[in-house]
């Protein structure tokens, strides 16, 4: 389909979605400064455990390097469903979006649980300031993978009833971006949070 | 659509895949068996770490120069810019406080 055949209507829903595209990027950009202003406090607060426990008693290597391959290898299937979009074919859209959200609760059930395992510790965000740090950061980071996992329901469902329409692939496009970038801040949370307290 | 898809093909996101995987194994792996001493190490995980956000920013976000729409390229810049100056920022004051408290 070239330019030169689409109607007046089409040109102008196409610029919607561009400008909606920019819009969701300015999101994006504004949700990295909060992260890392978290980073930032996270850093400064290290030292608080006010004789409480340290990031070394705490955190479980293994569960940290499970829940960066789900999220990673997350990433890429979101890519695979993204390329199916292009392709027009619902089914694998449908196929990679489910495998996308199956990680990524798989993700979110890990981190869930090693909270829940700190709380019982008596390591909760209550404890001190460096553990209201943590919690602060990795459950930001942790709602909006939960976000992400409601985003590719609802998008999973109006790509089964509606059909791979403009405006459908369109919001794909933009939660792709999202998801995409929890896996950037992820990033910044192995290596700022786990790996360094690790250590 | 228009022209061939330049690097948004599955090539970009199993090679972007793939080099990711090499830059979470090596931190990891380096705490896992604390083969380097901890400052060394600690420096291999920032650096892995800005490595592996640009290799994302690139095959999986598909930023670039070329198609990547210029407002979008010119906002990731400003805000990249703005944490320079508010996480910076933020350490210079928290630090020298530090240091004056003689905590």
């Amino acid at each position: 389909m070239s330019v030169a055949h689409m109607s007046e209507h089409e040109r102008e829903e196409i610029e919607t979605h561009e400008q909606r595209a920019l819009g969701f990027w300015l999101y994006l950009m504004g949700d990295a400064v909060i992260f890392a202003l978290l980073f930032a406090t996270y850093a400064i607060m290290i030292p608080g455990t006010a004789g409480g426990p340290t990031g070394k008693q705490l955190f479980d290597l293994n569960n940290a390097a499970l829940e960066t391959v789900l999220l990673l290898v997350s990433s890429m299937t979101f890519g695979f469903a993204s390329l199916q979009v292009k392709a027009g074919n619902r089914g694998a859209v449908l196929a990679w979006l489910a495998i996308t959200f199956l990680l990524g609760t798989g993700f979110v059930f890990l981190e869930v649980r090693e909270f829940a395992g700190m709380i019982a510790k008596g390591a909760g965000p209550d404890r001190s300031g460096f553990l209201s740090a943590f919690f602060t950061l990795v459950g930001t980071h942790g709602v909006h993978v939960t976000m992400g996992l409601i985003w590719i329901v609802v998008l999973g469902a109006q790509v089964a009833f509606k059909g791979l329409t403009m405006p459908v692939a369109s919001r794909l496009n933009r939660l792709g971006l999202f998801w995409h970038f929890l896996d950037i801040a992820w990033i910044g949370i192995f290596s700022i949070v786990y790996l360094p307290g690790l250590l | 659509m228009e022209h061939p898809e330049t690097g948004h093909g599955l090539r970009s996101y199993v090679i972007g895949f793939v080099l990711a995987v090499i830059l979470s194994a090596v931190p990891f792996w380096l705490v896992y068996t604390h083969a380097l001493p901890p400052q060394r190490t600690l420096l291999v995980i920032g650096i892995a770490a800005v490595l592996q956000v640009l290799v994302h920013l690139r095959f999986f976000l598909h930023i670039n120069f070329t198609t990547t729409p210029r407002e979008n390229v010119l906002a990731l810049v400003f805000t990249g810019i703005l944490l320079f100056i508010m996480v910076g920022g933020s350490f210079w004051i928290m630090f020298d406080l530090h240091s004056r408290m003689l905590l």
